[in-house]
C-alpha cells in the first residue's frame, strides 16, 4: 500500500520518527517493507507493530524480525481495542484508503496520538500541471498515471485540516516539507504551506 | 544392499517399546484427561535434536500433525524414511538444531510409542483399543508439559507446529502462557470447522465399516482394518492438496496405459497415487489411533473454554506469535488464521501474520516453501534476540 518504491529513502520517515516518544507502543498502518518500524525500533526503542496489505511487504517485515500482520487499514483497525497504542502512524497511505475519514477515526480511537503524513495535492506543481497542461499530475514522488494509481483519495493540506476538524482531532504539531525535503517556514500561513508544501506530517490527538 | 539397510521396526512393538527415548509416568504424575479419566500409568515417546543450553532457555517444542510422529528430523524406524520436517529443522535450517534444542513427542492417543489405543493396557495386559479414553488437544498438551517438566525445562523458547500441531501450539499458549516465549502456529485454526469434522467422520466410518475392524478389537483378534483405513487416508489426502496441485501433478494422465480399460482399475494416475497413499499409510498407522486423533481435532474449539471469546484465551499474554496460512489451503483457510490474529490483536499480543502464496494446499507447510522458511527464520531470529540467545 505504501506509495514510494524505495521506502528507505523517504524524507518524511525521519520527521515522523522524531515525533514519537521513546519506549512507547507504535502501530504503523501500511508499513510497507518495515523501514519506519525498523527505524523506530532502533532509534526510539518502541514496541513496534505494523499492518501491511501486500504479502511481500509482510514477509519482508517478518523476515527482519518485526511484528507485522497482513491486513487492510480500511477493515482491520476495527479489531484493535481502544487505546491499544501510544501512536498510530499512517505514513503516505491515507490517499490509498477507501474511507480516509473512518481510518482516521479508528486511528484516534486505538491510539492516544495519530501521525499522518501525506502528499499535498495543493502543491504548486500539481496545480500547474492541472492548470497549464490540463492533465492529472504525475511527478517524481507521485509517478502513477490516473488509471493505474493506488492513490484514490488525494487531498490538499487544507482539506486534511478540515477533515481533522470534522473528526474532532486536535493538531499537536504539523510540518510541511518542500520538494527537496526542507521544512516550509514554520510561521508561514496555511495558504503558503498549501502551495509550497510537497508533503505534510501531522501529529494529532483526540479533541 | 539389503544387508546394509537397517531393517524396519514392527509397528506393534513400537507402540509400546519405541526405538526413540520414552518418558514413563506413574501414579505420582497421572495424566488428568478432559473426559474425566485419570491415566496413572502412561508414557510419552519423544526425540530430541541439538543441545540444551546451561540456562535451559533454547528449547523448541515441535508439535506434530494428525498422523505425524516424534521423528521430525530423523529416520522413522517403522517406514525407514527420513524425518517429516527435515526441510524446516536441522543444522542451519530455519529451526536450527545448531542453536536450539528441538523436542518432538508423539501425541497421547498416537501409535509410535506414546500411550494410545494400540498400547497395552497395564491393567488387562491387552491392547487398549476402544477402551482407551477419548483424547483432546488439551490432553496432548498436558502430556507434553509433563515431558517438558521431566526434562527440567521451565520455559520453552518456542512451540511450533502446523495443522493439528498448530492447534497444540495455540493450546500451549492458552494453557501455559508463561512457559511459551514464542509461538508459531501454521496452517491451523482455533477450532475445527464443520466441513473438517465432516471429512473426519467419513474417514472414521470407513474404518469402522471394515469387517476386519472387529469393533476395535482387531489387534486381539489378529486382523487389520486395512481397507477401511486406506480409504480414510485416501479421502483425507485429497483435503491436504489443492485442485491446482492435483492438476499440475496428474491432470487426466493415465497410469501405465494408452487408453482407458473400461473397468474400475486405477486408470488415472491420480487414482494410482491415492491408492498408494492409502496402502503405505496402513503399514505405519494404527486404525484406532486414527479414530482418536481425528476426534481430538474435531473437539478442538479454544474459544469454547473462554465463554466463546477467543481473545480471552490469550488475555495478558506476553508470548510472541507468528501465524501463517497458505493461499490454496482449503482445510484451514486463511480466514481461520485471521480469526486467531484478530483475537491476538484484541488481547494486545505481539503477533505477526502472513498469508503465503502456494498452490500446494494444506500440505504446503510441510513442503519446500522458501517464503515459509524466510518467515520462520526471521521470526525465530528476532525472538532469539529478544530472549538473549
Amino acid at each position: 500500500m505504501a506509495l514510494a518504491d524505495n521506502n528507505t529513502n523517504r524524507i518524511d520517515l525521519k520527521l515522523v520518527a522524531e515525533m514519537v516518544q521513546p519506549h512507547t507502543r507504535v502501530l504503523d498502518v501500511g508499513c510497507g517493507d518495515g523501514a519506519l518500524l525498523a527505524l523506530l525500533a532502533e532509534t526510539r526503542d518502541v514496541d513496534a507493530r505494523g499492518i501491511e496489505l501486500s504479502r511481500e511487504g509482510v514477509a519482508d517485515c517478518v523476515a527482519r524480525g518485526l511484528s507485522v500482520i497482513q491486513g487492510d487499514a480500511d477493515t482491520d483497525l476495527a479489531d484493535y481495542p481502544d487505546d491499544s497504542f501510544d501512536y498510530v502512524i499512517l505514513s503516505q497511505t491515507i490517499q490509498a484508503t477507501r474511507n480516509p475519514r473512518l481510518v482516521l477515526e479508528q486511528m484516534l480511537r486505538i491510539g492516544r496520538h495519530a501521525i499522518v503524513s501525506f502528499p499535498n495535492f495543493g502543491h504548486w506543481r500539481m496545480r500547474s500541471q492541472v492548470f497549464f497542461q490540463g492533465r492529472m499530475p504525475v511527478t517524481d514522488s507521485l509517478p502513477y498515471s490516473w488509471w493505474d494509481t493506488p492513490n484514490i483519495h488525494f487531498c490538499t493540506i487544507r482539506d486534511f485540516v478540515t477533515l481533522c476538524e470534522q473528526v474532532g482531532a486536535k493538531k499537536e504539531r504539523a510540518v510541511a516539507l518542500d520538494a527537496a525535503g526542507g521544512k516550509v517556514g514554520v510561521n508561514a500561513p496555511w495558504w503558503f504551506w498549501n502551495l509550497f508544501g510537497a508533503q505534510a506530517v501531522f501529529l494529532l490527538k483526540r479533541g | 544392499m539389503s544387508d546394509l539397510s537397517p531393517s524396519l521396526a514392527d509397528p506393534l512393538k513400537e507402540a509400546n517399546e519405541p526405538s526413540s527415548p520414552v518418558a514413563r509416568f506413574g501414579p505420582d504424575t497421572p495424566l488428568l484427561m478432559d473426559c474425566g479419566v485419570v491415566l496413572d500409568r502412561w508414557q510419552i515417546a519423544y526425540q530430541t535434536y541439538g543441545e540444551l543450553n546451561a540456562a535451559k532457555s533454547n528449547a523448541i517444542l515441535v508439535c506434530h500433525a494428525l498422523t505425524g510422529d516424534q521423528y521430525v528430523a530423523s529416520r522413522n524406524p517403522i517406514t525407514g524414511k527420513g524425518g517429516w520436517w527435515t526441510s524446516m529443522i536441522g543444522p542451519g535450517k530455519p529451526i536450527d538444531t545448531d542453536r536450539f534444542f528441538v523436542i518432538c513427542a508423539n501425541v497421547i492417543g498416537g501409535c509410535t510409542g506414546t500411550t494410545g489405543p494400540a498400547s497395552t493396557n497395564p491393567d488387562t495386559g491387552k491392547p487398549w483399543g476402544l477402551s482407551f479414553p477419548v483424547v483432546t488437544i488439551r490432553d496432548m498438551v498436558r502430556a507434553q508439559a509433563a515431558l517438558v517438566d521431566s526434562l527440567g525445562i521451565e520455559t520453552l523458547f518456542c512451540v511450533a507446529g502446523g495443522s493439528m500441531g498448530g492447534m497444540q501450539v495455540l493450546q500451549w499458549a492458552a494453557s501455559y502462557p508463561a512457559r511459551v516465549f514464542s509461538a508459531l502456529p501454521l496452517a491451523t485454526g482455533a477450532k475445527h470447522s464443520a466441513q473438517n469434522i465432516a471429512f473426519h467422520e467419513v474417514g472414521r466410518q470407513a474404518v469402522m465399516a471394515d469387517p476386519e475392524w472387529r469393533r476395535g478389537r482387531y489387534l486381539e483378534e489378529g486382523t487389520r482394518p486395512s481397507k477401511g483405513l486406506s480409504v480414510a487416508r485416501m479421502g483425507a489426502h485429497i483435503t491436504y492438496l489443492s485442485e491446482q496441485a492435483l492438476h499440475r501433478k496428474f491432470g487426466r494422465k493415465l497410469q501405465d496405459r494408452e487408453a482407458p480399460t473400461f473397468s474400475f482399475d486405477a486408470d488415472f494416475q491420480v487414482e494410482s497415487y491415492l491408492r498408494h497413499q492409502g496402502l503405505s499409510f496402513v503399514e505405519r498407522f494404527d486404525a484406532n489411533s486414527y479414530l482418536y486423533v481425528t476426534r481430538a481435532m474435531d473437539y478442538f474449539d479454544l474459544a469454547d473454554d473462554h465463554d466463546g471469546i477467543l481473545a480471552r484465551a490469550f488475555a495478558g499474554t506476553k508470548t510472541r506469535f507468528c501465524v501463517a496460512s497458505f493461499t490454496s489451503d482449503w482445510l484451514f483457510p486463511t480466514a481461520d488464521s485471521r480469526a486467531i490474529v484478530h483475537a491476538l490483536n484484541a488481547a494486545g499480543a505481539s503477533v505477526s501474520f502472513v498469508e503465503l502464496e502456494s498452490d500446494k494446499g494444506h500440505d504446503a507447510f510441510l513442503l519446500e516453501e522458501p517464503n515459509l522458511f524466510a518467515t520462520t527464520r526471521g521470526f525465530i531470529g528476532a525472538a532469539a534476540r529478544a530472549r538473549g540467545l
